[in-house]
Order: structure tokens, then sequence, then C-alpha cells
């Protein structure tokens, strides 16, 4: 790896900081619980890494490793996005399924 | 050519994904669009994963298919937990989390070791971060999801010269990273690296008692994510740093959202050792309690015009929440202005009990955030405190000698008249007692959450007469 790469990783590190700060400052404190989860289910993108490991081939120690990786990262994502869509489903603003009917009765 | 495209193909499939986890993040700000930021992640993910089995460098995809396999089977009932398990469940993916990224680490380290000149000095100073980050945050998050479940001592665990022990143990773990960077091949030092990080996130949530969870739960929601961007610098993957950088700025903020609302710093949390403080505290002067019974409770509160309802552990360990939406809806039938205030730190992590209010279809705009209810606080007729206890001790305006002065809390004692529902006349968690509960209009009912709401919501509607 040459110098440039390492100065554009950081660019990107930098950049993605405080994009981050930004985006995340405007979650509104009623959806944190989700934002925990759903920034719980994007983290394991270090599935990519693991997924590299797990199929090259090299010995069967990274094989090994690697499939653990994945196994972790995978349950990670399906039980993070599946979590935070439970969630999130049941923030609703008014009850007016329920007390819409109630007011329909004569 | 062919492999050109490909890995052009990858490369564009890497900068969509990057795009939807930051849509994913920015569409999460408000609950009306949140759903479609879960839509927007699922297919980041989606094309970050495609993109990578496109590599011509993977083989064999046999062990990649079992792991998908098994990650499904663990993940789905993951997802299934009742929400007032969440916190345990989001500690325990960190801990996850931080596995898949520690072992890759280690995976690649013995990689580069047999091939001369990969291991180079900066990659090696990145692997050493991405194992001690990895490693700390797996151990340090099971024992975390091991407090919250209870299956550990929830207490802080505390002993002499504990925090010189701790940071003696980073010590070693740096110098002995710090040696593997002067000579890569010197193998022997990463077991050290590798051992001490899983020793040190032991005794980092060691002596973190259960009021402090939420500010290390999401500490270590940004350990995770910082341990994501080491492994992006090892693996020169740029999705990797950017995806890791979003979830290390959530947990660093929500952290000190937390920090802020109990007043404390950082160090004095994860260092504080929170429990031994309290007990000297403790022994102060006893008042007298009132005490009411829920059909007093319920008399008052439907006189009222105006009530407040703040929530707190104890509602989620009873399970309360539905009976206390069945207060909110009757109460609301017979005209009184219901709101709930929430504390930050109200519950085991941060919205927690946003999300169980949710659970029991109380509308989100019901529940009003600690600074925005304080100003109406003179108004309100009747707070209805369910389960909480330090977020509505006023010791923590008045009284400098309190462990918790200083700390931002919901004003209940400065409504007309205050119902407190506790479980037993023992101090709360943090072992403080509380002076709203001796006040002249505070009323106590003692008893299970889950029981005195059921005794409210049945006097409720017997009161009503012609509702039946």
């Amino acid at each position: 790896m040459n110098a440039v790469d390492l100065w554009s990783m950081l660019f990107v590190f930098m950049l993605a900081t405080f994009l981050g700060f930004e985006v995340i400052r405007n979650v509104s404190r009623l959806l944190h619980t989700p934002l925990m989860s759903l920034t719980n289910a994007i983290s394991a993108i270090a599935v990519v890494g693991s997924i590299l490991l797990a199929g090259e081939r090299h010995d069967p120690l990274t094989t090994v490793l690697g499939t653990i990786a994945v196994a972790a990262s995978m349950t990670n994502i399906v039980s993070g996005f599946l979590i935070t869509d439970r969630m999130l489903k049941m923030f609703k603003k008014k009850e007016s399924p329920r007390t819409g009917r109630a007011e329909q009765k004569p | 050519m062919i492999p050109a495209l490909v890995e052009h193909l990858i490369q564009a499939a890497y900068l969509l994904a990057t795009g939807l986890f930051v849509l994913s993040l920015k569409w999460l700000s408000h609950p009306s669009t949140a759903r479609r930021g879960v839509f927007a992640g699922v297919f980041g993910m989606g094309a970050a994963i495609v993109g990578t089995l496109l590599f011509p460098e993977i083989v064999d995809y046999t062990w990649i298919l079992v792991a998908f396999v098994i990650g499904t089977i663990i993940g789905v009932p993951l997802s299934r937990v009742p929400l007032t398990a969440v916190p345990q469940r989001t500690a325990l993916s960190h801990a996850f989390g931080g596995l898949a990224v520690g072992l890759v680490g280690t995976a690649k380290y013995i990689l580069w070791l047999h091939q001369p000149g990969e291991l180079t000095r900066f990659r090696v100073v990145a692997i050493v971060l991405e194992v001690l980050l990895g490693f700390l945050t797996f151990t340090g998050s099971l024992m975390a999801a091991g407090k919250l479940q209870e299956i550990l001592p929830t207490r802080p665990i505390t002993y002499r010269n504990q925090n010189l022990v701790s940071l003696l143990l980073l010590a070693i773990a740096l110098i002995a990273g710090g040696l593997l960077v002067r000579d890569p091949t010197a193998w022997q030092f990463f077991p050290v690296i590798v051992v001490l990080s899983l020793l040190f996130g032991v005794m980092l949530v060691l002596p973190i008692g259960g009021a402090d969870m939420p500010t290390v739960i999401s500490l270590l929601n940004g350990y995770a994510g910082l341990a994501a961007v080491a492994m992006g610098f090892v693996l020169e993957n740029k999705l990797l740093i950017t995806a890791g950088a979003l979830d290390g700025s959530s947990g660093v903020i929500l952290s000190i959202i937390m920090c802020k609302a109990m007043n404390r710093s950082f160090t004095n949390v994860l260092f504080g050792a929170f429990g031994q403080v309290q007990t000297a505290a403790a022994a102060g002067e006893q008042g007298t309690y009132k005490g009411a019974t829920p059909e007093d409770a319920a008399l008052i509160l439907e006189s009222a015009a105006k009530v407040v309802i703040v929530p707190g552990y104890g509602m989620a360990v009873s399970q309360a929440q539905h009976r206390v939406r069945e207060i909110y809806d009757l109460l609301t039938q017979k005209g009184v202005d219901v709101k709930f205030a929430i504390h930050p730190v109200a519950g085991r992590m941060p919205g927690h009990m946003n999300v169980l209010l949710a659970e029991a279809d109380v509308p989100y705009d019901r529940l009003v955030e600690m600074d925005e209810i304080n100003s109406d606080m003179p108004q309100v007729d009747v707070v209805l405190v369910i389960g909480a206890n330090d977020v509505v001790n006023p010791a923590a305006r008045s009284d400098q000698n309190s462990p918790i002065y200083g700390m931002p809390i919901i004003d209940a004692d400065k409504a007309k008249a205050c119902l407190a529902i506790k479980r037993s006349k023992n101090p709360g968690f943090a072992g403080i007692d509380n002076q709203l509960y001796f006040l002249d209009n505070t009323l106590m009912v003692f008893g299970d959450a889950k029981q005195v709401c059921q005794g409210i919501v049945g006097a409720l509607k017997g009161e009503g007469g012609g509702m039946h």
C-alpha cells in the first residue's frame, strides 16, 4: 500500500465520522433503541472481511475463524434489521384504528 | 478485461452500500420515515454481500453458506425476544460484532505471517487495534449481557486497586502491541494481546452497576464501530471504514447524551465504582411516608386535568406497560390530558422506555422529553411515578452531598401532587433515599407496578358508571 492509499482511507474515515455525527445528532430520542440496533446491524459489515477469509481456502485454521466470523456477523445482520423493523412498526402517532372504530358506533 | 469489470462491479456495489447506509441513518431521524431507513440498510447490506461474493479469490462457497445458515438460525429467534430484553440482546450483538472483528484480525495476522512482505508496520498497527477493540468489546459486552439478564450479579463488583489492575492490563497489552509493531514476526506477542484484551473487557464492565448500563452499552456500541473501522484499515476497505465510523459516531453520541443525563464524565462512569459511594450517603434521616391504595390513586387521577406519567425501570421489570396504557386510555376518555415524561437514562439502554410504551400502543407524540416537560410541571395536577426513582429525586437539585447531585431530573416535586408506585420501602437502585417520597403532597402506593396499575385500572373502570 502506498502513502496515497493510506491518506485516502484517513480522508474517508474523517468524512464518515463527521457525517455520522451530523446524521445521528438528528435522530429523535424516541428512536434511540432502534438506532442502536440498526447501527449494530450496519456494523456487521464486518461480514465482508469474514466472507473472504471463509472462502479463500488458505488453511483450515483461517477457514474456521472466517466461518465463525461470518456466522457471528450474519446473526447481527438478521437479528439487527428484523428487531429494528419490529420496534419501528410499534411507533404510531395516534390510536386512530381503535378509537376511530369506537367513535363510529352509534 | 473481465477481472477488471468484476473489480468495478464490486466497488460499485460497495459505493451503493455506503450511500444506502447513510440514507438509512438519515431516514431514522423521524418515526414517519424510520422504517424506510431499515429497508435502505437491508439493501445496502445485500449489495455489500453480493459484491463481496463476486471476488475472484473466493474459491469455496460451502463454509460461507453454512455460516449464513447458522447466523440466520441464531439471528431470527434473537430478533423475537420480549422488548424488556432488548438491552441484553443489544449487548449480545455487540459481543458477536466484537468477536467477528477480533477473529478476522487474528486470521489475517496468521495468514500474513507466512507471506513475507505482507506484514507492513501500518498493517500491524491496524491489526493490533482491531484485535484489541474487537476482543475487549466481545468480553465486555458478554459481561454486560450477563448482568442485564441477571445471570451475573447486577451490583457493581469492586475490589482494592481495581482501576490500577485494569489500566495495568491495558498498558501491558499496548506495550505488547508496540513490540509487535517493531518486529511483526515476533508472533509470541500476539496471543498476549488477545488474552489481555479479553481480560480487559471483563474488568471494564465488572464494576458497572445496572443504573450505568445505558452508558456502557452505548460505549460498547462505539467500540464495536471503531473495531470495524480498524478492520477496514487492515483490509483497505473503505466501505468498512465508513460503516464502522457511522456506528462509532452513534455510540459516541449516545454515550455523551447518557453521561450528560447523569451529570457524570466517561471516566467517572468507567472508573467511579458508583455503588461504593452511596452506602455512606444513604444513612440520612428518615421521614414519614403517606400511603395510599390504588383506589385512592384512581380517584386523584380522574379528578385531575393534567397528568404526567414518569416511567422507570420498575415498569419494565414488572411488565406493567400494557396496564399503564390502559390507565392512559381510561383517563384520556375521561377528558384528562395525559403525557409521559421520559428521562434519557430511564431503563437499561437509551430509548428503552419509548420502545416499551410504543409496544403498548401509547402514541409517540404523548412521549415528552425531560427538558420539554419540566417547564410545564407547575401546571401539572398529578405526576404518577411508576418504578422510577433517581430520575425524580429532588436531592439532585438541592443536596450537594448527594451522589447524584447535579444530575438533571424530571421535576416531579414541582407538580401539585405526586403519586409514586414503588415495589418496597427500600431505597432505590443506587441506594439513595428519595426526598420526593417524604413531601407533603406525595402519596406512596406500595406494591408491584403491574398489580398496582391493574388496581388503578379496575377502580377507574368502576368509577366510570355508565361506561359499561
